[in-house]
């Protein structure tokens, strides 16, 4: 999945808040040498990867203005997007996130701990 | 040198009595790992887009509350917000008024509202000034010639 020549993991952060979107982007790249772009709301995000953007992982809000995490993920799956997808919700429930196309669903708010989850569940991330 | 010792405890003490006093909690330490020398600036840089955010919603909140008919799901998602970037920096009183601020606007109670909007202003100047002072004094260390690693 990754770029050949560049085996940094790639990850895509869609939320609408500033300061998560500063976070978890030096977060990523910083402990986990990822390389991360942003995305403020799930239209910017479908946009991106129609765009021709790849990702290996896109870490997906729920409650965005424009389009929330859940129907940018039926949209990006539907556009036969096939990079991890994991919802991110202040609910516990993620049942509509997996429903959606999403691969894992975590409540809020994402920390080191659950990075590391996720990347130990996807075959190419393996260390 | 005694004098960068001084202040380089200074601000080690400081930092730990927000911790201890309840301001912040483990997420603001998880930020000041993130930072280093090639981000210098990153705890500075996210805790003004928080105090950016905060003082554009109590604006916001204090003008909801202030219609003779309150818009309460309006009012709700401005505290949702601020809940949200509260705990994204930590800011741990500010994030619990909230929480008690969002039953108010559920009940739709009114008098509920106004009492947790004073808290929460109250909240966000206390943890505003102990910030301030804390990069203040990080300031005179590193203007010193001292380290503020962590």
């Amino acid at each position: 999945m990754t770029a050949m020549g560049n085996n940094k993991i790639s990850a895509l952060i869609v939320d609408d808040d500033s300061i998560i979107r500063k976070i978890h982007k030096t977060m990523l790249e910083r402990l986990f040498n990822m390389e991360a772009r942003t995305a403020k709301d799930g239209k910017e995000a479908v946009d991106l990867c129609r765009s021709g953007a790849k990702f290996d992982v896109i870490f997906m809000d729920r409650e965005m203005p424009i389009m929330d995490g859940v129907e940018a993920t039926k949209e990006l799956r539907a556009m036969g997007v096939k990079s991890m997808i994991v919802g991110i919700s202040a609910s516990a429930s993620g049942e509509d996130f997996v429903a959606a196309g999403s691969n894992h669903c975590f409540e809020k708010p994402l920390d080191l701990a659950k990075v590391e989850l996720v990347l130990g569940l996807h075959p190419n991330f393996s260390t | 040198m005694d004098g960068i010792v001084q202040l380089q405890r200074q601000l080690v003490d400081y930092n730990a009595s927000l911790f201890h006093e309840g301001f912040l909690d483990d997420q603001f330490n998880q930020l000041q790992q993130l930072q280093d020398e090639s981000n210098p600036d990153f705890v500075v840089e996210v805790v003004t887009l928080f105090f950016e955010d905060a003082d554009r919603l109590l604006n916001e909140l204090t003008k909801a509350l202030g219609q003779p008919s309150i818009d309460f799901k309006r009012l709700d998602a401005h505290v949702h917000q601020l809940k949200g970037s509260s705990s994204s920096i930590g800011a741990q009183r500010v994030h619990r008024v909230c929480i008690s601020f969002r039953n108010s606007c559920e009940e739709q109670n009114v008098e509920g509202c106004l009492k947790n909007l004073q808290q929460v202003k109250h909240e966000y100047s206390l943890v505003k000034s102990k910030l301030e002072t804390l990069f203040r004094m990080e300031q005179q260390v590193l203007a010193a010639g001292g380290s503020v690693s962590r």
